[in-house]
């Protein structure tokens, strides 16, 4: 499986940031346990696939919550579980874990980010950063190889689609008649336009 | 703009790294306009920026960021949904006092306008100061540019934009010449230098092309009020007159292009005559 190492605009190169996609996960209520537990070994972002638009939409979650994460201001617990809530436009932590969070018996494709902040790396130099990057990419691979029951596919745009459910993501973001929406005939133009008003929707949380 | 940026040192978000420097567009009263990136190398965005008045305290300062900032923001949601052409916005942190939308390409309307007019476009506003010495030839050729099509059309644009605006509920506040861009065609591929001037008689039509698309919502408010929108035009009457003497009669053309935009506009215009009457005394006394 291929763990994608994302690249983001403004964030500190001393945060890594890696994501995969699992289709069909079979042990979704194993991998809930692990979070409620808080087993420290589980520090991810598991996010139900069928919630998420798109890369970019999914990118903007994760960065709202490095962002929340560098001004020392997170609302939850770390910076997994807010990249969660950074998905909703509300402050109704529990709801954003219903909606975008691992549900067992409904998540069916699910998202994995793992961000590893500074203070997990000691490294003295350029070279030795990168070898400490290369082992921990591959040890978080391995052990969500060992323990995700899943199909492992490319985080892409073409594969986050498929996973969509349209009519749940317009309603969290309150999509249906909406003028802007209803106006356009243009299918490929009407999900760029979802898309954008769900990353403002995001954006403008709370306010 | 180097020396800007050490001047004013940029909000934190802007001192982590990126594909390419951000470059500081505008520094305001009020706040900075930065271009960056949101995310990835390929998607460029404007980030506004108010940074803390050290005269103000600090708490009321932070809030005051906080409340104008979500306030813009609140306007821009709801022109999108409504579809009204406005940037998207991208992210915000309104503590640290900065957003992210949308980056429009193109140049402001008062640039096209006056690249078509064949005035002076370096940025520096006219402020009515147009002592422009005509001679019979002169006159005659800034009455074809004046009355062509390209620039007509693009009056209408303008009243329509104003007028989706207002239907929404949304006064601008502060609508010039400036706070609107000329968003290229995409067939175009989007890219439009900003302003190298120079072109062919063909690039010349091409000038007031494009999507009035309007910015710089840190004076708007929500308001159904005649009064509110009628004074609304009336600034954009003002600063059009002043940014574009010479064009000045066209803006009859927005006001007729916007009285078609919703029902409620004919009423507006007729507030606009008071409002106008009331301005003329004022500055008789001022
Ligand atoms: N979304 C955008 N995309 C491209 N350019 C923009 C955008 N927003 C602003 N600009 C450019 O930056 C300039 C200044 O932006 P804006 O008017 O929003 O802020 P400001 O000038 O600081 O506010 P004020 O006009 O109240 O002083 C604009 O005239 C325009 O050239
Ligand atoms: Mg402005």
């Amino acid at each position: 499986m291929a763990l994608e190492k994302l690249e983001l605009e403004h964030v500190p190169s001393t945060y890594h940031i890696y994501g995969a996609l699992f289709r069909d996960v079979a042990n979704t209520e194993f991998l809930q346990q692990q979070l409620l537990s808080r087993n420290s070994e589980f520090e991810y972002a598991f996010i139900d696939a069928s919630s998420v638009i798109s890369r970019l939409h999914l990118l903007s979650a994760v960065y709202s919550a490095v962002n929340v994460s560098l001004d020392g201001t997170l609302r939850t617990p770390n910076v997994h579980s807010e990249i969660v809530v950074s998905f909703n436009t509300n402050n109704n932590i529990a709801d954003a874990y219903r909606r975008w969070g691992i549900t067992p018996g409904k998540t069916k494709d699910l998202i994995v980010i793992k961000v590893v902040s500074p203070r997990q790396f000691t490294a003295q130099d350029q070279d030795e950063a990168t070898t400490q990057q290369q082992q921990q990419q591959q040890a978080i691979c391995d052990h969500l190889r060992q323990h995700v029951q899943g199909t492992p596919a490319p985080l892409t745009d073409a594969e986050l689609t498929q996973a969509t459910d349209w009519p749940k993501v317009r309603k969290y973001y309150r999509l249906n008649g909406v003028p802007a929406l209803d106006r356009l005939a243009d299918e490929h133009e009407r999900r760029r336009q979802m898309e954008s008003l769900a990353i403002m929707g995001m954006a403008l949380r709370g306010l | 703009m180097a020396t800007a940026q050490t001047e004013f040192p940029p909000p934190k978000v802007l001192t982590y790294p990126a594909s390419a420097p951000p470059t500081l567009i505008t520094q305001g009263a009020e706040g900075r306009l930065y271009k960056t990136t949101h995310l990835l190398p390929d998607r460029p965005c404007a980030l506004k920026y108010r940074p803390p008045k050290p005269y103000r305290h600090p708490i009321l300062d932070a809030r005051l960021t906080k409340a104008r900032l979500s306030s813009e923001a609140k306007v821009l949601e709801r022109c999108r949904r409504e579809g009204v052409p406005v940037p998207a916005v991208y992210a915000m942190d309104p503590a640290a006092g900065w957003m992210m939308m949308e980056w429009i390409e193109g140049i402001p309307v008062r640039m096209g306008i006056n690249e078509w007019l064949g005035e002076r476009s370096d940025g520096e506003e006219e402020e009515g100061a147009a002592a422009a010495v005509e001679t019979d030839s002169a006159r005659q050729e800034e009455a074809d540019e004046t009355t062509t099509t390209p620039l007509v059309d693009l009056m209408k644009r303008i009243g329509a934009a104003v007028g989706a605006l207002h239907r929404t509920g949304v006064v601008h506040g502060d609508l010039t010449t400036s706070n609107m861009m000329l968003r290229p065609p995409p067939s175009q591929g989007g890219q439009v230098d900003g302003g190298t001037a120079g072109e062919e008689k063909e690039d010349k039509a091409k000038v007031l092309e494009g999507d009035v698309v309007l910015i710089d919502f840190g004076l708007a408010t929500q308001s159904m009020s005649d009064e509110d929108r009628a004074v609304d035009l009336y600034v954009l009457e003002r600063a059009f007159a002043s940014t574009h003497p010479r064009a000045e009669r066209l803006f009859a053309t927005v006001l007729a292009s916007y009285k078609d935009t919703f029902k409620k506009a004919s009423s507006v215009l007729v507030k606009l005559a008071d409002v106008r009457m009331r301005g003329r005394k004022r500055s008789m006394l001022g």
